[in-house]
């Protein structure tokens, strides 16, 4: 079976794969690394939204032998040992942006990636077609919205601008 | 999804040696690919990766923008020259599927598919690109052969795709299924030195073509009003539970009127 090599949330780990396992089944099944979630397994929910090299990507639509050699970070790697969250996880947190919690792993991993796409600043319209690929059937997105747009000034190290005020 | 021997080649030499086995595929991004795998709609016996061939990048040089096949959504979206030079393909790049899925899938890989629904076959066509292969250039004329067909043998590459400047013109207007966002109706509209060229995806059961009637309309006046008395026959459109042919019909008349609209 053909082995893969990764680096998941900082740590290295070697792994006997099929050629058809997924990345999302590498993370959940043979890492137990279970907080990244499968929803519609057909690349349209995000519940399954990782980071490979830096980049949100759906982990149920990438073969685990795509990520040979890269750095993957999940939902469990964003806290900092101490239990310290992370800004946009604290900001979830602050402004209730999850109700029964299946999509926020995807939903948090997207929305870093969209605060680090706009350091220039983050509209309200922006944030909304960057939530394009993650569907949340609880919360109408409202509350999301808000933490993302608190979150940005926060991981950006700035004043909120008006937009997101 | 079938299991299958996943390969990762360093040259399109030893590409191209493995995509000559019988039942081998070439994998680029993935995007449409792995959902096609997941539903045991294909049983390759070896997947083979494109992404160790070096082929993402894009190149401006003065009379052309050179787009490498594994050259990602986001990465033709995010690029100055191409926003500079031909707004209407970055916009098309930046309005496929969402953030994630543009990370991953590529302007190769697309056209290699040749979906009938697909966004880029309608740029390639309109803006007549050549698709560069390991053994060839193609031109988008001759390059299109209908749905989910192209002029691709099945053990050759595409490496590039190369677009001639400088473009006067361009845009492109897509109506989108409301639930799977790909185009019931894609115009790509261009005014370059090929000429004026219209180009409808997502329509046809033939795939991406040519709208000649508005071509010539346009040719004289690149206006809304020039071509809004066209009408497509709707013989040869897609008649399905999102719309009917004569829908479909109507909305490319409405689509390249807005993309005109939003190229002049």
């Amino acid at each position: 079976m053909p082995q893969v090599t990764l680096t998941v949330n900082g740590k290295s780990h070697s792994v006997e794969v099929e050629g058809r396992t997924l990345l999302v089944e590498l993370l959940r099944e043979k890492l137990a690394l279970t907080g990244t979630h499968v929803g519609c397994d057909t690349s349209q929910c995000g519940a399954c939204v990782v980071h490979v090299d830096g980049r949100s990507i759906k982990s149920c639509t990438m073969l685990a032998m795509q990520a040979n050699g890269a750095a993957v970070t999940t939902i469990e790697g964003l806290a900092q040992a101490d239990g310290t969250l992370h800004p946009m996880q604290e900001m979830f947190r602050e402004h209730h942006a999850l109700q029964c919690g299946f999509c926020t792993p995807g939903m948090v991993m997207s929305a870093i990636d969209l605060v680090n796409m706009h350091p220039d600043g983050l509209t309200e319209h922006e944030i909304r077609e960057g939530l394009e690929g993650n569907l949340c059937r609880c919360t109408g997105y409202h509350n999301i919205v808000k933490a993302i747009a608190a979150a940005w000034p926060l991981m950006h190290n700035k004043q909120a601008p008006a937009a997101a005020a | 999804m079938y299991d299958f021997t996943y390969q990762k080649p360093s040259s399109i030499a030893d590409a191209v040696k493995l995509l000559a086995e019988p039942e081998a595929k070439a994998l680029a991004g993935g995007q449409t690919f792995i959902p096609v795998l997941k539903q045991r709609l294909n049983k390759p016996s070896t997947l083979v990766d494109l992404a160790g061939l070096g082929l993402a990048g894009i190149k401006a040089e003065g009379d052309k923008i050179t787009i490498g096949a594994m050259t990602t959504h986001g990465a033709i979206a995010a690029s100055p020259e191409i926003k500079k030079a031909i707004p209407g393909l970055s916009m098309m790049a930046g309005w496929i599927g969402d953030t994630q899925v543009r990370h991953c899938g590529t302007m190769g890989g697309s056209l290699a598919n040749n979906d009938p629904s697909a966004c880029y076959p309608a740029a390639v066509l309109a803006l007549n690109a050549t698709i560069v292969t390991d053994k060839r250039r193609i031109g988008a004329d001759e390059y299109f052969q209908g749905m989910f067909t192209t002029a691709l043998a099945t053990d050759e590459l595409i490496t590039s795709i190369e677009f001639a400047l400088p473009v006067e013109k361009s845009a492109y207007e897509k109506f989108r299924n409301p639930a799977s966002r790909y185009a019931m109706v894609g115009v790509f509209v261009a005014k370059s030195a090929a000429g004026v060229r219209v180009a409808v995806t997502g329509a046809s059961q033939n795939g991406v073509f040519r709208h000649t009637e508005m071509e010539q309309a346009l040719s004289g006046n690149w206006s809304p009003d020039a071509i809004a008395h066209i009408k497509t026959p709707p013989g040869g459109l897609n008649s399905d539970i999102h719309g009917s042919a004569e829908y479909r019909a109507h909305l490319i008349t409405v689509m390249a009127k807005r993309a005109v609209a939003a190229a002049s």
